[in-house]
């Protein structure tokens, strides 16, 4: 059966993503940083099939910490499959502005945080010639906007490090999976006024899952986003930066 | 969340009346510290909204959302038995247990249910004679109350708010998770027959002779008169039993969706007459007999999503009562004949014999007895006077009406039927209210 990472598991996109795994039987090491959150989704994700579901708890803002994860991961499950990254925060575009250390801080937990993670893996992942990397981008990283574009900034960096892993560790066999799903009704978004373009966790989960076992290299989520995204990036600059997005 | 979301999100099933809700709070986890502290108005737990009436309405007040509340916890393949979060949908639960071999052990005639509201009213269905309510397999469950306090409530721990809390409308604070035995089933399959009755003695007679069949509804055309009064469809089933090495066959069918709100006025008695004249003859023979997956056989109208809206803008009510049956038709026949008179009244009118198996819900609604549900078009002051007519006879026939359905009754009727409410007031959360509670009681 698949031994899984998740990384961020008590997201709710990540959750609903190894609820489909675990379904299937699989093996999950599952980190956050709520010990109470993570036993709910332990439980969760047993009583649904996965065979085995290991915790782990430690703060992902701190990049020190990532390789003693990582090899509590491997030495738990013996071996990885793949891996998901899911965690985040949306982070407040004011309060980035108002102060450098919140910018940074923010592109820590949502870039740095990445990329530490990201090199060893795909490293163990190279190295193993097969298994699959997913990591949770946003359509919001295709182009900067005012309204948050530190945040927009991190998932760029994120999408341009996957770009160049997929090109690198397509030679050997191992998938990478950019996932930009839009706007998703979770907690991240619990102050956010809904429209219809909002898409449930479990959507977004379901095609991850697909995505993952599919082998996919890109996904929008839920799809209408790809249309919208290469819209946005065809306006030309002249007429975009006097826009209000 | 802003108020037009709200507005859209948070209403009944039967979108009357329409509630003003200053705000929607979410918990998004079991374990999340909630502070009610802060409200300075009263708040009340809210699922799927398909209570029909005001009882899953908190006018004025605050609703606290529990569909994120979707996690399993424990599952006893051995015994069947179910521990999940309170916002998990019937429909979600069944997705993981009828592939191991259980089903709900009484369920409405939707899927889409919250575990709480399950709970809070008490549901029962076509299995209540017996199998009893959702609340008789309740094993336990963990309320969260204003205060802060969780309890664990069982038949054994905490147990006058266990039962309180079991069709207790959610006003005893919020459930969190529940516990609850399954029903072992041989297969998801339901081995149906439907039999047409003539009149309701035949009805009763049919009845009687399926005291043993797991479940059993009827369906009456309430606008015919004279030799085909009281006419109707009997149906019933038993889980079916396979043929060793069969595999069932039950694929989920695509949902459509009831588009946009259909002209208030579309629902009359011309077309509920032309829909019953159709339905009762389009089965020639007595009886008929079919395997059928269980999703049309227990929630036949589940597949348009949003039916809701074909009764248009105004919205619409459902009237059920239950009026005990003691060999005698002549109640419910008076209020089939008042309805059939009023010339109101929609095609889908449903009869069932409740069992005696009791809740241990303080104001759960089902008694032995026999049940009427139907819904009816909102044309006002004319609809309403009709079901202060037909609560009449219930109340004079010491029958009860069900407030999982309701948006009218008087206290005098909510006191005919419920006389124990008193005794269950005193566990009502302080900081807890809803529309239908203020409105009864307001008349008190």
């Amino acid at each position: 059966m698949l031994k899984i990472l998740v990384i961020g598991a008590t997201s709710a996109i990540a959750h609903e993503t190894a609820r489909l795994f675990a379904a299937d039987g699989a093996e999950l090491f599952i980190v956050g940083r709520n010990p109470d959150k993570l036993k709910i989704v332990q439980d969760d994700l047993k009583v649904r099939g996965a065979q085995r579901v290991e915790t782990y708890t430690t703060d992902l803002a701190a990049l020190d910490q990532h390789q003693a994860l990582i090899d509590a991961a491997l030495a738990s499950l013996g071996s990885l499959d793949a891996v998901l990254i899911a965690h985040g925060t949306l982070g407040d575009q004011g309060q980035a502005q108002a102060s450098v250390e919140e910018t940074l801080q923010q592109l820590n937990t949502n870039f740095l945080s990445v990329v530490s993670l990201l090199t060893p893996l795909a490293n163990y992942f190279e190295q193993q010639k097969r298994g699959c990397i997913a990591v949770i981008s946003s359509v919001a990283g295709d182009r900067g906007r005012q309204s948050n574009y530190v945040y927009g900034t991190a998932k760029a960096g994120v999408t341009t490090f996957m770009q160049g892993l997929r090109n690198r560790l397509s030679k050997v066999g191992v998938t990478v999976l950019t996932v930009k799903p839009g706007f998703v009704d979770t907690p991240m978004t619990a102050d956010a006024p809904k429209n219809p373009l909002f898409a449930k966790p479990h959507q977004v989960g379901k095609a991850i899952y697909k995505g993952m076992k599919q082998g996919q290299d890109v996904i929008y989520v839920p799809w209408f986003w790809w249309p919208i995204m290469k819209l946005i990036i065809h306006i030309p600059e002249f007429i975009f930066k006097k826009m209000g997005l | 969340m802003n108020s037009a979301t709200i507005t859209k999100r948070y209403q009944s099933w039967g979108r009357y009346p329409k509630p003003e809700h200053r705000a929607v709070e979410k918990l998004y986890w079991r374990g999340q510290d909630f502070d009610f502290g802060r409200l300075d108005t009263t708040i009340l737990p809210f699922g799927y909204g398909r209570s029909y009436g005001d009882s899953c309405l908190n006018n004025d007040g605050v609703l606290l959302d529990v569909t994120e509340l979707r996690q399993l916890i424990a599952f006893d393949a051995e015994q069947g038995i179910l521990r999940c979060e309170a916002g998990l949908s019937f429909a979600e639960i069944l997705d993981f247990i009828v592939p191991r071999g259980w089903f709900l052990p009484a369920t409405p005639g939707t899927k889409f249910v919250s575990v709480g509201g399950a709970i809070a009213n008490d549901v029962h269905g076509k299995g209540h004679h017996i199998d009893g309510t959702f609340g008789c397999h309740i094993t336990q469950f963990e309320l969260l109350r204003s205060s802060g306090e969780r309890l664990i409530c069982s038949p054994t721990e905490n147990v006058e708010l266990f039962r309180a809390t079991i069709g207790g409308l959610g006003l005893t604070g919020v459930i969190l998770w529940a516990e609850f035995k399954l029903k072992p089933v041989l297969s998801p399959l339901i081995d149906q027959e439907r039999i047409k009755f003539r009149n309701l003695d035949e009805f009763f007679e049919i009845a009687a002779d399926s005291k043993t069949t797991e479940y059993t509804v009827g369906w009456i055309d309430c606008l015919s008169q004279g030799d085909s009064f009281g006419r109707g469809i009997f149906t019933r089933g038993n889980h079916y039993d396979p043929p060793l090495g069969a595999e069932p066959d039950v694929e989920a069918k695509p949902m459509v969706s009831m588009p946009i709100d259909l002209p208030s006025g579309l629902i009359n008695t011309f077309t509920v007459k032309a829909f019953n004249e159709v339905y009762y003859h389009a089965q020639l023979p007595k009886m008929v007999r079919a395997v059928v997956p269980f999703d049309p056989f227990f929630y036949p109208l589940d597949v348009i999503n949003n039916w809701n809206r074909g009764y248009g803008k105004r919205g619409f009510f459902q009237y059920q009562c239950v009026v005990p049956y003691e060999d005698s038709i002549e109640p419910i026949s008076e209020i089939i004949r008042r309805i059939g008179a009023s010339g109101q009244g929609s095609p889908l009118v449903v009869i069932k014999t409740f069992g005696d198996r009791p809740s241990p819900g303080m104001l759960s609604f089902p008694r032995p007895g026999v049940t009427l549900a139907l819904d009816f078009a909102n044309r006002g002051q004319i609809t309403l006077d009709l079901f202060e007519e037909l609560d009449a006879v219930v109340r004079a026939n010491g029958g009860a009406i069900y407030p999982a359905k309701d948006a009218r009754m008087s206290f005098e009727t909510f006191e005919a039927s419920f006389p124990q409410w008193r005794e269950f007031e005193p566990f009502i959360d302080p900081k807890f209210s809803s529309s239908f509670w203020r409105r009864i009681m307001d008349k008190c």
